[in-house]
């Protein structure tokens, strides 16, 4: 008998007359708050002034301490989703969404006493561990709910949710200001009560997600929807157990189509203020610098949505042919916006890559649905967020090495992004070879229907529910 | 019948709000960013 039964996947259950619609607002809630971490930077520069609070003293925090937050949050988000992706996958969406909640604001809420102590090793804790446990529960908890309500649009289902993390820093970044704006007083920086309100109300909108999702019934499928007769190469009728997946070169080659797609995305995302001012210097200012930031994150954003859509109808296979295709044109073709001075062929290229980054994102769940079955998609989902840690690290590392690498050697700054993109579209010749090598996943890996019948039972069992009720 | 109308319309309510607590904060952010972003421009 669980502690708290109304999060068990048994009274998830929809009931007659539920539509699958409201379980994207369901997914929604979560993924707006744990987006908030794309925003987290807004906090850097007041966090290094907290003694000082009008400039920074030599006891403040350092700002490349600060960017360690942000790692560990990152590091956790992986791991958790790879650890507890079964959990995730056995308990429901429910009790996921609700422990990603409590993580999240106590997150919050522990780097707030970290920030009011002055000490950054609760910050660490607070928003790296609890917070990146948060991020990762929450990021796997609504997506094979999702799959299961939309066997018709799976693309697209996931694809919304996943357009929340990206939309969060939205809403994160001018409420953290405004909350900061707030609280602030001529002797003291309100990052500590931006904190806390901001914990506060991600815990009330997560528990908000929780309380409206729903698994659907047993047997439950879209009216008018008949699944396809014909079989299809590369979409299974079967499921994978997730630890079997694991071992499928299916699993290896799309965390490296992800990892690459990623890898040539993020380095940009993080250096596309400097970036734009190196290469048109005079042509774009700081404040037109923070301006196409914003757009690539609406770009971001879009994407998800638009290519996950896109998936459900060109496949999911060729999709990923798109963005690595369109992006080693695009990425080639940046220098040559460089070298004729055109701002607006340079930002056209980077908003289509960067929506090609956030459709790598969303577009994957589906490709895991069609590889290994929707009923461990959500643990093999948080396996592959590790290519994502890895990509986090890649990234930014590749582009800010090369690029000193490069103003060391003595390339002047507005060449000095040229052999980056040429390397980055190497990443994507790369990663079109492994996607062209997806095949579909070997029967001797499907779950045979004994070991389903006795996970079922285990799960019966553990519902506290008698075997065939 | 009736009931079913009912079930119906409180069903249709209660995506109108679902869809409204997620839509109209993430309408805000993307308003402010565009905002933001109508700068590179000028």
């Amino acid at each position: 008998m669980s502690l708290l039964p109304f999060l068990d996947r048994s009274h998830t259950i929809a009931k007659p007359g539920f539509s699958r619609w409201m379980v994207p607002p369901a997914a929604l809630c979560i993924h707006l708050c744990i987006g908030q971490a794309y925003a987290l930077s807004v906090f850097n520069l007041p966090m290094t002034k907290l003694l000082g609070i009008t400039q920074s003293t030599p006891a403040d925090w350092r700002l490349t301490d600060l960017g360690w937050i942000f790692s560990i949050a990152m590091f956790f988000l992986g791991t958790s989703a790879a650890v507890f992706g079964r959990w995730v996958e056995e308990g429901g969406p429910r009790r996921a969404m609700f422990t990603a909640g409590c993580c999240w604001a106590l997150g919050f809420i522990v780097s707030a006493l970290g920030v009011y102590a002055h000490n950054l090793w609760i910050v660490y804790l607070g928003y790296g561990f609890f917070g990146g446990l948060g991020l990762g529960i929450g990021y796997i908890s609504p997506v094979s709910t999702l799959i299961k309500w939309f066997p018709d649009r799976p693309g697209m289902a996931t694809g919304m949710a996943i357009m929340g993390f990206g939309g969060g820093a939205f809403i994160a970044s001018p409420l953290s200001v405004w909350l900061m704006a707030k609280f602030s007083t001529p002797t003291h920086v309100g990052v500590a009560e931006a904190f806390i309100v901001m914990g506060c109300i991600y815990f009330c909108f997560m528990m908000v997600g929780a309380a409206i999702v729903r698994i659907p019934a047993p047997g439950w499928k879209p009216e008018g929807y008949t699944p396809p007769v014909v079989a299809q190469k590369l979409i299974t009728k079967n499921d994978v157990y997730v630890y079997d997946a694991l071992k499928t070169p299916q699993f290896w080659l799309i965390w490296w189509v992800l990892c690459l797609n990623v890898t040539a995305g993020i380095g940009v995302l993080g250096q596309a203020s400097a970036m734009s001012q190196e290469m048109f210097p005079g042509h774009v200012t700081p404040v037109a610098a923070a301006g196409f930031v914003g757009l690539l994150s609406l770009f971001n954003m879009m994407g998800r949505f638009f290519w996950a859509s896109t998936s459900d109808y060109i496949g999911r296979k060729n999709t990923y042919f798109c963005f690595f295709v369109i992006g080693f044109v695009l990425y080639c073709t940046v220098p040559h916006a460089g070298s004729i001075g055109s701002v607006a062929l340079f930002v056209l290229c980077f908003l289509v890559i960067i929506s090609m980054y956030g459709g790598g994102f969303a577009t994957v769940p589906a490709y895991l649905r069609d590889m290994f079955g929707t009923r461990y998609v959500g643990a093999i989902h948080g396996w592959l967020i590790t290519a994502w840690s890895a990509a986090g690290i890649f990234g930014p590392v590749l582009v800010n090495y090369i690029r000193q690498y490069q103003i060391d050697n003595g390339v002047p700054k507005a060449q000095a992004y040229n052999t980056t993109m040429y390397i980055m579209a190497g990443l994507l010749v790369i990663g079109f070879i492994c996607n062209f090598l997806i095949k579909a996943v070997h029967h001797r890996f499907h779950m045979k229907p004994d070991h389903e019948a006795e996970l079922a039972q285990a799960q019966v069992a553990a519902a506290g529910e008698p075997a065939g009720a | 019948m009736a009931a079913n109308t009912q079930q119906d319309s409180s069903m249709t309510l209660k995506l109108v709000l679902a869809w409204g607590f997620v839509g109209i904060p993430l309408a805000w952010g993307v308003i402010q960013t565009l905002i933001n972003a109508m700068k590179l421009f000028q």
